[in-house]
């Protein structure tokens, strides 16, 4: 590959990849919202 | 009345939007219009489109929906009327239902051809076949009449058997779809991992006699080389802001039903960046890596730049697993037409929601009632586009309601969102539970950038210049030479005048005769997906005077 197409390819790869990744991680990591919430899994028995 | 749906939990919503964003068109679209459209400059004006015009309409769709869930509304009719006194609005909603039917009649069946081909896959239908004997396979495929199983009219029973699938599992409600989601999605990366994987590490070695040059590498050149000439022509532009838009299933209805379920103090800004750089990560990382350099590392590049395009996904890609031997090419074969089955599924369920959500608000069905009505309604506007396939009955569904419908209602949503309901009520119905600090430049952008995007794409459509050439269009226009429209403007395709001038121009009786045909089937398919739509209207229409009813005998 040439040098430009691979900066690129790297660049535009890693970037959506982290930005993808940083997203989930906040989602995981919020704090649940006290019940009742929208999710049926997590309700109280 | 129904039982109340909810979600299982929020990844699981997460993915179910993901899913339904997710498509055909991630793996199959994205890499052709990049590159039509200036390779690896492409990517510049699709993030920024991604960025002024996905992202607000993500947010203004899921706000929109949790808006409207809140009165227990499920689709986007009544959705719409929440937010407004004037009537008229709810049928501007009626896109909402009608887009979602009239795509899945025909995404099913390209759906169900995954199906069939990852059957073929396995039992090795392509093994030991030339590259023109797998096209011929394709185009037997969908001549009806052809079977390769022994199973007579083997695409439409392929195609019922889909439907089958689709409805069962939208029978089961929201846990039906979004446990298909958390099936899909992850075997979706992990299918497409392992085939970008070998699209990123083939290099030189599918270089053969017939193509000696051949390199995966001149085809990742191809599709990452910036050249950044094309960032100055509007062409490239809209190309961008119209994968963006298609790319993310905006304009549709779905994520408004998906977030109708999500109460007001739960957060839809995080979910809906979340859910859109999932498919981001699908469409950019994995997209890129896998047909493009995989075609042009076996058949040179010469050869991807002529015949890029839709048809390399059934047509060519099962000529090229049958290089890496018999296990790989059926694992192959499995996991290509997998990710692709996977990526169809999560986005068909998506479609049948808003239905079942309607049917369910407005005259009490329960899901499976729902899903079964859904399933019939598909079938009947989805056997013309199976049985007359080659007289472009599929292309019309596609264009007319997988392509226009989406952008004016896009537009129409965005224009009721920042402008009718208010740009300060749609910012706290954004933030309200948010776990995410939306910059506040957004409000400018959704309120000014956005509809601007939107319309710019609209009007590009409709009067798209002879050739897409719109400088040499610019100036004609400024010199007084008019301005000279392509036969795909909308305008033209209204008029079917490309078909016309064939018509004109040909002599031959059998080609005469292909063409009548065709202008028939094209009015065929309008004068169905019209009467869809008036249909639908009037059932809108039937639900608001029940309303009235109701809230008249409430109150007395």
């Amino acid at each position: 590959m040439n040098s430009s197409a691979l900066l690129l390819m790297v660049l535009t790869q890693l970037s959506v990849i982290a930005i993808t990744g940083y997203f989930f991680y906040r989602v995981y990591t919020a704090p649940p919202k006290p019940e009742p919430d929208s999710y049926s899994e997590n309700d109280p028995d | 009345m129904a039982q109340q749906e909810s979600w299982g939990t929020r990844v699981g919503l997460i993915l179910a939007m993901a899913g339904n964003a997710v498509g055909l068109g991630n793996f199959l679209r994205f890499p052709v219009q990049a590159v039509n459209n200036g390779g690896g400059a492409f990517i510049i004006p699709y993030l920024v489109c991604f960025l002024l015009m996905g992202i607000p309409l993500l947010w203004i769709e899921w706000s929109m929906g949790r808006f409207g869930g809140r009165s227990n509304n499920h689709s986007t009719p009544f959705i719409l009327d929440t937010m407004t006194k004037r009537a008229f609005w709810k049928y501007f909603g009626v896109f909402g239902i009608f887009t979602n039917i009239a795509v899945a009649a025909y995404y099913c069946y390209i759906e169900s051809w995954t199906m069939s081909y990852v059957y073929h896959s396995i039992v090795g239908t392509f093994d030991g076949l030339s590259q023109s004997q797998v096209t011929q396979f394709f185009s037997q495929y969908v001549d009806i009449a052809h079977s390769h199983t022994g199973i007579p009219y083997e695409a439409v029973v392929f195609y019922v058997l889909c439907l089958l699938l689709n409805t069962w599992i939208l029978s089961r409600g929201l846990a039906g779809v979004e446990r298909a989601a958390k099936i899909g999605m992850p075997l979706l990366i992990l299918f497409g991992v392992f085939l970008a994987l070998r699209g990123l590490t083939l290099g030189t070695s599918g270089a053969s006699a017939e193509v000696p040059t051949a390199s995966a590498w001149d085809g990742l050149n191809f599709l990452w080389t910036p050249q950044f000439d094309s960032l100055a022509d509007p062409k490239v532009w809209l190309a961008a802001a119209g994968q963006i838009f298609f790319t993310l299933s905006v304009g549709m209805g779905t994520i408004h039903c998906y977030a109708a379920y999500v109460r007001s103090k739960d957060d839809i800004a995080l979910n809906a960046v979340s859910a859109g750089f999932m498919n981001e990560f699908v469409e950019v990382v994995l997209g890129s890596l896998i047909v493009i350099p995989i075609a042009a590392g076996y058949l040179g590049l010469d050869w991807v730049k002529e015949n890029a395009g839709f048809g390399m996904a059934f047509q060519t890609m099962p000529f090229l697993f049958e290089k890496w031997g018999p296990f790989l090419s059926a694992a192959a074969g499995v996991m290509w037409f997998g990710l692709l089955f996977f990526a169809g599924i999560t986005s068909s369920l998506a479609m049948g929601t808003p239905w079942m959500g309607f049917m369910r608000d407005e005259f009490g069905w329960g899901r499976v009632k729902g899903a079964w009505t859904f399933g019939l309604i598909v079938l009947l506007l989805g056997l013309p586009t199976v049985i007359f396939f080659q007289h472009g009955v599929f292309d019309e569904y596609d264009y007319w309601a997988g392509t226009v419908a989406l952008v004016v209602f896009a537009l129409a949503e965005t224009i009721l969102f920042a402008w009718v309901f208010g740009m300060d009520r749609g910012w706290k119905e954004l933030m309200s539970g948010s776990d995410l600090q939306v910059p506040t430049v957004y409000k400018f952008i959704i309120k000014y950038v956005t509809p601007a995007m939107l319309l710019l794409v609209f009007v590009g459509a409709l009067v798209t210049p002879a050739g897409n050439d719109w400088p040499g269009a610019m100036s004609s226009l400024l010199s007084g030479g008019g301005w000279e429209l392509d036969n795909s403007s909308i305008v033209r395709t209204i008029a079917n005048t490309g078909l016309h001038q064939q018509l004109a121009a040909a002599t031959d009786a059998a080609e005469i005769t292909r063409l009548q045909d065709r202008l028939f089937y094209t009015n065929l398919a309008r004068a169905i997906l019209l009467l869809t739509f008036a249909g639908l209207a009037f059932l809108v229409y039937l639900a608001a005077m029940r309303r009235m009813k109701n809230t008249s005998t409430t109150a007395a």
